[in-house]
């Protein structure tokens, strides 16, 4: 027997619940499903159709959606004794989330799909199917948790900080959170893989997913040049406007990205080069010093609320990037976005991420940036 | 509640006892030695009580292990001895509505074999265009190295024109397949009529894993399993006594009560249909209502995806298919449905129930219950989409 430790509110619930779990065919959804079984619920797993010509075996970590992880989530339904099917949500992560993708690079941002597929995709399409079809909640593998306090239902960290999937979850909305379930989110990984195996379910060893899940071999670059073509133009020096060379897509390029410059050169005083700015419209890509990256003043539109808005001025912590660490800021609600004054400045801050605001391990909300710069 | 016995239906009890009896005994039927002769005894009566039900001859039979396999053997076979035998035979005429045991070799043989695959022409109830096969047929016989078109449909229950595509091919003097996998004890099947038969063991009430091809003297085939050449060299594998003598006590037993069982499931799904076409509006029924198997009622739901349908129907007991196969575990619209002329999202709303021989009138009356506030839900499910 292992110590359960303390559960949020519905994973010890009063009366049963009717939950969908999605089971990706990983431990993570695995261990959170036979949780939800567990705790009584009456549980359905799914498994997501995302791809449209899915590959037939996992490639190591990379990938998803493959016809050997739907078995597998498949085999993991079996073991739980729950009926299991596979919702084909392929053409709604197509435009929702693959389409997104590409014009997010292509308008020389760099968008989070992980995210927005949380977003529209496992809270919304399939969250609204599973209301619709008389289900409570979609119950997922993912590290966070839901914490029903006096002020109401809120988002917080994990309590295992090298999982911790907040960052990707904090675009849920009140109304997403309230139908949401995350068994996961006060547990280690490596006990949840302990406990996996103790369950008898054989991906207790399989490897974690990274990357992005639709670009197979892990090349971004290539993929995005696969579908927008080629668009050739310079790479500048931010400080002199000296052309330093050629690139072949200035999409493909990161703000704070390093490698794969291809400037064969370095600067004058012996200092890398990192892409400080991204524009796609003139197909220019600008270099310079680690320095001009240093920000301290983040725009963000379409902010969206774990739980009541913030009102005036905040004191938070942000965070910019999925495993990036979190500055001080004051935060204050700009339009339908947000504007953050960074305490300290932060380095390499690319529009199209999101910037999630906590309160301790509390999610406050999340805005996706749109401009960093020096105040 | 069962309503899925076109997947499979359950084992008569004859077929079971069949089954373990033999599974008590030790022979290897090929062996010379009296436990072998004992074993291959209980196998050529097997083989002369099917071939008595379907009107074929004892030595037309070939035990395989299944439809599918069946159907692969009927096919390929057929195609390489045709084309070796004259290396201008490349055409397969075969019918759009075809399960996917045969489609997938046509269209293997396609890309891989040279063979050029004319699909026939099928009307809105799935049923083969006579004329079109005519047409086809004396456009160049000399270029056909098969016909195939299965005898009734899984998915719709449509029957085909058996009588008549046999009369056509032959006048033509073209082989004709038929996957006879639903049919057989369903419906009243004469092998005699065509050239090669496929059958399985677990359609009829016999178990999963045996099943027979009944192919007319004359017509030579090209194996695809070689070893032992147990089956007339045509089939080699050692020959699975028990499923064996299980799959005969399962075809007689089915051929013998076909037309009283039949009458019964027959009354069981037209009630079925007329009284949820009755009581939930939008709900279109596919396939020919006369020329039928007993037991399958198709039926679209507009609004609906026939995934939300299973999954509520099963939450509430009731076990039904989508009928069509599915693609990386992926749910697509029924080729066959499409064939038929309807429109993917119709396709998509759509379910069969099948009926079969442990099928009662309680289970009608309890799925015409429960139905429409499945529908209801579903169709609200399907708007969210």
């Amino acid at each position: 027997m292992h110590v359960v430790p303390d559960r949020p509110a519905e994973m010890s619930p009063a009366a049963p619940l009717r939950i969908i779990a999605a089971l990706s065919g990983g431990v993570d959804s695995a261990v959170a499903a036979a949780r939800a079984v567990d705790a009584g619920h009456e549980v359905v797993a799914i498994h997501l159709a995302l791809s449209r010509s899915p590959a037939a075996e996992r490639n190591g970590s990379r990938g998803c959606c493959t016809v050997e992880d739907s078995h597998d989530a498949r085999r993991i339904a079996d073991v739980l004794g729950i009926p299991f099917y596979i919702w084909d949500l392929s053409e709604r992560f197509q435009d929702e989330v693959i389409d997104d993708f590409v014009a997010e690079y292509a308008a020389g941002r760099t968008p989070n799909p992980c995210l927005r597929c949380n977003e529209k995709i496992k809270f919304t399409a399939v969250l609204d199917r599973a209301l619709a079809l008389g289900f409570d909640a979609v119950c997922t593998g993912h590290y966070a948790r839901i914490v029903d306090s006096e002020n109401g239902r809120e988002l917080h960290r994990a309590v295992d900080p090298g999982k911790d999937q907040s960052y990707v979850l904090a675009v849920l909305d009140e109304q997403q959170l309230a139908s949401a379930m995350f068994p996961l989110g006060d547990t280690h990984k490596d006990e949840v893989r302990a406990e996996a195996a103790r369950r008898g379910l054989l991906v207790a060893d399989k490897p974690d997913s990274h990357d992005i899940c639709f670009v197979a071999d892990g090349d971004t670059s290539g993929w995005l040049h696969s579908r927008l073509g080629d668009a050739p133009g310079e790479i500048v020096d931010a400080v002199s406007g000296e052309p330093l060379g050629q690139h072949d897509g200035a999409f493909a390029f990161t703000v704070g990205q390093r490698r794969g410059l291809g400037l064969g050169r370095p600067a004058p005083d012996g200092a890398r080069r990192y892409v400080i700015e991204v524009d796609t419209a003139s197909s220019t890509v600008l270099v310079g010093p680690p320095t001009l990256l240093d920000v301290d003043l983040i725009y963000g539109d379409k902010a969206r609320w774990s739980g009541p808005a913030i009102t005036g001025v905040t004191a938070a912590r942000v965070q910019v990037r999925a495993h990036g660490d979190t500055v001080p800021a004051d935060v204050d609600v700009l339009g339908d976005g947000v504007v953050a004054l960074l305490g300290e400045s932060l380095r390499g801050v690319a529009a199209g991420q999101a910037m999630v605001m906590y309160d301790g391990t509390r999610v406050i909300g999340s805005a996706t940036i749109t401009r960093a710069t020096r105040q | 509640m069962y309503l899925d016995h076109a997947a499979t239906t359950p084992m008569r009890p004859e077929a079971v006892t069949a089954m373990v009896a033999e599974m008590g005994r030790v022979g290897n039927a090929s062996s010379l030695h009296a436990s072998g002769r004992r074993a291959r005894r209980i196998v050529e009566e097997s083989r002369e009580s099917i071939a008595a039900a379907l009107g074929a001859q004892p030595r037309d039979v070939i035990f395989t292990s299944g439809g599918t396999e069946s159907d692969n053997l009927a096919i390929k076979g057929l195609y390489r001895a045709r084309v070796s035998e004259d290396s201008r035979r490349l055409r397969i005429l075969c019918a759009p509505v075809e399960h996917h045991a045969v489609l997938d070799p046509v269209e293997w043989l396609a890309k891989t074999q040279d063979a050029e695959v004319v699909w026939l022409r099928v009307d809105h109830l799935g049923r083969v265009d006579l004329e079109s096969l005519g047409a086809e047929l004396a456009l160049d016989p000399d270029s056909i190295a098969l016909v195939t078109v299965m005898w009734a449909n899984n998915e719709v229950g449509t029957v085909q024109p058996i009588a008549e595509i046999a009369e056509l091919c032959a006048a033509a003097g073209v082989p004709l397949h038929v996957d006879g996998v639903q049919a057989v004890g369903q419906l009243p099947v004469d092998a005699a009529l065509v050239d090669s038969l496929a059958l399985s063991g677990h359609k009829l009430g016999g178990p999963h894993g045996v099943g027979a091809l009944v192919l007319r003297q004359g017509i030579n085939l090209v194996p695809l399993q070689h070893g032992g050449g147990q089956e007339r060299d045509i089939r080699s594998g050692t020959l699975d006594t028990p499923a064996i003598a299980s799959l005969a006590a399962a075809i007689t037993a089915a051929v013998g009560d076909r037309d009283s069982r039949g009458a019964q499931t027959r009354a069981l799904r037209d009630d079925l249909v007329r009284r949820v076409l009755g009581s939930i509006p939008g709900v279109s029924r596919n396939g020919d209502p006369i020329n039928s198997l007993p037991g399958i009622a198709n039926l679209s739901f507009e609004g609906c995806e026939g995934d939300a349908l299973l999954l509520l129907l099963d939450a509430a007991g009731i076990e039904c298919s989508r009928g069509s196969a599915c693609t990386a575990g992926v749910p697509q619209p029924s080729h066959v449905l499409l064939a038929m002329g309807l429109d993917p999202l119709t396709a998509r709303g759509s379910l069969r129930f099948s009926l079969g021989y442990t099928s009662t009138q309680a289970d009608i009356d309890c799925l015409v219950e429960v139905l429409p506030s499945i529908v209801k839900r579903a169709r609200r499910a399907g708007s969210a989409r």
